[in-house]
């Protein structure tokens, strides 16, 4: 029987903070790839503790739902879910290629397959293009368009810079936008002075956050000008210093997100079918009437 | 605990004024199925075990089958036919099988909770039928679960909030799909986010009227997470409670701070910590932690059915926040109240305390949390800087102004 575990970090105060967490849970459970889909959290329940124990299956894919590879990745998950032996050099990772490692989980006493982010994996790429769709209605945006990525930057974590750099440079090498520019909240170059680092007339924006929360929904949407104040709101897209702003939200609220769930689980030996290719299906942007 | 649907059919047996009144149960054939399926392959001395009865298949003849009622004669070789005429009469027994070994399955939080509903464990199959006909209650926190039997032998599960306990399905919002939980429990009947999964504020007005035995486990665990998984492990006697010191000592990152509230001073602290967060009143778990495996705390750990094994991510970031203000040294502060306006502070904190800011009436200026008594208290006694009694907060605060 055949187990996925994705974990989040959740919120004690936003809702909305395990939203995205449960809706690609719900994508993938519609594939039927997997026998059981579960959900675990730092900051709600079950908790990282204690999810482990509602688990049925015995072949069990456990996928942090996190941007990149750090502190919650390396120490706070091995260690709540208290895998067995656990040492950050199972990974063998430069920053951005952790890939799985298979320990036993002290909680169940069985072997699970504990995966890298889903932030750094290649198909993310994807998925940051795909939000450029989305929130455009343009399953072709690129051409006379930019593309700002940004995330935090490295004051907390030096991985990650190297996650949202990773991804520009990939979107970059695709000659699909007519610019793309990681930038970052708290480090040079900052997303407050998007303008400046665009000859496009338009830009989309798109935050590395999995979840809409503070950051997303406060933070850059004031440094970046597209409102005084969050509650006021603001449009898409917003003309700020004579570029049009298309702010996305955070990617992780995009459906493909599921995809990269699925790819962590895949490359860690989970059999999935066809679920690649549903899920890339189901969650394709409309193209509109 | 029996549960009282349950005593009140064996009391019926036991004074023999009534006989059980155990429904007609038509024996379905995926039931009978699964009986073929399990006896094929076994041996002729591997019978399987019904309640009062095992069957095998015949050593006589291939193909064939042969029933041992307990006390009674075996009856040999029997035809697949005559097998099922010989299970559909014993069909509560044999559904009763069928529902626990084939669609409960082996999981054992699921396996023991659906068991624990209906005391299978404990009571007869006529007696859990004759009280599955009539529907049997449970209360797992602020939830009432009502199991029934349907003709087939199927169970059938009604879960609601115990408050709409005796509502019409037509006046409460319907759910099917068990997953649909996870928006009843987001908000509390105010709109506010519950961040505590446990806490005594689940909303009510909806129900699943009609779920089957794996959904049913699946809507309570959404409603309660992992907390069939522990009262599981607990009645296994394997509950693995983390205490206090040991769940504060391996926090890090921001949360590292916690362990240095823990000062070899005892354990006071943590009794305020459990009073505040724990009682039933917060949390409906029942906190099995203590401060540390030698030192019982010293309030109530509450009377849930389902237990608490260790302090819970609520109980770590509140910890948090008053490591760092029970490091202030306590200083005199003297500004002067009357006796009433002692008192009104005293039911201030009380309100917010016990979450009653609501429930007081807007000019019920008898209650000392009312509204407008606390803003007069305030326009008395705050200065311009919002201090009250004019007592700056920090002593050297006008000097360095």
């Amino acid at each position: 029987m055949q187990s996925l575990v994705i974990v989040a970090h959740g919120s004690h105060l936003n809702p909305d903070s395990s939203a995205p967490t449960y809706d690609h849970a719900d994508t993938i459970r519609a594939t039927g790839a997997f026998d059981e889909v579960k959900t675990g959290f730092w900051k709600e329940e079950p908790h990282f503790r204690e999810v482990l124990r509602t688990v049925e299956g015995d072949d069990v894919y456990v996928v942090p739902l996190f941007i990149s590879e750090g502190y919650f990745t390396e120490q706070v998950i091995p260690r709540e879910l208290r895998l067995d032996g656990w040492d950050v050099a199972e990974w063998d990772s430069d920053g951005l290629s952790a890939d799985q490692a298979t320990l036993v989980a002290e909680d169940i006493d069985r072997a699970v397959h504990y995966c890298g982010p889903v932030g750094t994996h290649r198909a993310m790429t994807d998925v940051i293009v795909r939000r450029a769709e989305s929130v455009t209605g343009d399953p072709n945006v690129g051409d006379d368009f930019g593309l700002a990525v940004v995330g935090h930057g490295t004051e907390r974590n030096e991985n990650s810079a190297k996650a949202i750099e990773y991804h520009a440079d990939r979107i970059r090498d695709r000659d699909r936008f007519d610019e793309v520019r990681a930038l970052y909240m708290d480090e040079d170059p900052e997303v407050d002075d998007l303008p400046e680092f665009f000859e496009s007339d338009d830009v989309v924006l798109v935050p590395l956050f999995i979840a809409d929360g503070y950051h997303t929904q406060e933070d850059i949407p004031e440094d970046v000008g597209l409102c005084e104040d969050h509650r006021q709101g603001y449009d898409v897209p917003t003309e700020v210093d004579g570029t049009r702003i298309w702010y996305a939200g955070a990617v992780g609220t995009e459906p493909l997100m599921a995809d990269v769930i699925l790819e962590r689980a895949a490359d860690a030996g989970a059999d999935l079918g066809t679920a690649l290719d549903d899920v890339r299906e189901t969650t394709r942007v409309a193209t509109g009437d | 605990m029996a549960d009282p649907t349950i005593d009140a059919a064996s009391e019926a047996v036991a004074d023999g004024s009534d006989e059980l009144d155990v429904p007609a149960i038509d024996l379905p054939s995926d039931a009978f199925g699964a009986v073929l399926d399990a006896l094929d392959g076994r041996e002729p001395d591997e019978p399987l075990r019904f309640e009062g009865f095992a069957v095998a298949r015949d050593d006589a003849a291939a193909g064939e089958f042969r029933l041992d009622p307990a006390g009674g004669d075996p009856r040999t070789g029997l035809s697949e036919r005559d097998l099922h005429e010989a299970l559909a009469d014993r069909a509560a027994a044999v559904t009763d099988w069928y529902v626990f070994e084939r669609v409960v399955g082996e999981f054992g939080p699921r396996r023991a909770f659906l068991r624990w509903i209906e005391d299978a464990d404990g009571e007869t199959v006529a007696t859990r039928y004759a009280a599955l006909a009539e529907g049997i209650e449970r209360a797992w926190g602020e939830l009432q679960i009502t199991a029934t039997v349907t003709d087939r032998g199927e169970r059938r599960y009604d879960l609601r909030h115990a408050d709409d306990a005796g509502a019409s399905v037509d006046d409460l919002d319907v759910y099917e799909n068990p997953l649909d939980a996870r928006d009843i429990v987001t908000y509390d009947d105010k709109g506010r986010y519950r961040p505590l999964k446990t806490a005594p504020s689940l909303t009510g007005g909806w129900v699943f009227p009609d779920l089957g035995p794996r959904d049913a486990y699946e809507a309570v665990e959404t409603v309660y997470p992992a907390t069939v998984a522990n009262w599981h492990r607990e009645r296994e006697g394997e509950l693995d409670v983390s205490h206090w010191r040991e769940t504060m000592a391996r926090q890090s990152g921001i949360y590292g701070v916690v362990k240095t509230w823990d000062r070899g001073e005892g354990h006071e602290h943590v009794n305020w910590v459990a009073e505040a967060c724990c009682d039933d009143s917060q949390c409906l778990k029942r906190r099995e932690w203590q401060y540390d495996e030698e030192t019982d705390l010293d309030v109530d750990g509450g009377d849930g059915v389902f237990p608490c094994r260790e302090p819970c991510s609520v109980v770590v970031s509140a910890a948090r926040k008053w490591t760092r203000l029970e490091s202030e040294q306590p200083r005199t502060y003297e500004f002067e109240l009357t006796p009433s306006e002692k008192e009104q502070v005293e039911d201030i904190i009380d309100a917010v305390a016990d979450g009653r800011i609501d429930d007081i009436r807007e000019a019920d200026t008898k209650e000392g949390a009312n509204r407008y008594r606390a803003r007069f208290l305030r326009a008395k006694l705050f200065d311009d800087d919002g201090n009250l009694g004019g007592v700056p907060t920090d002593p050297d605060e006008d000097d360095e102004e």
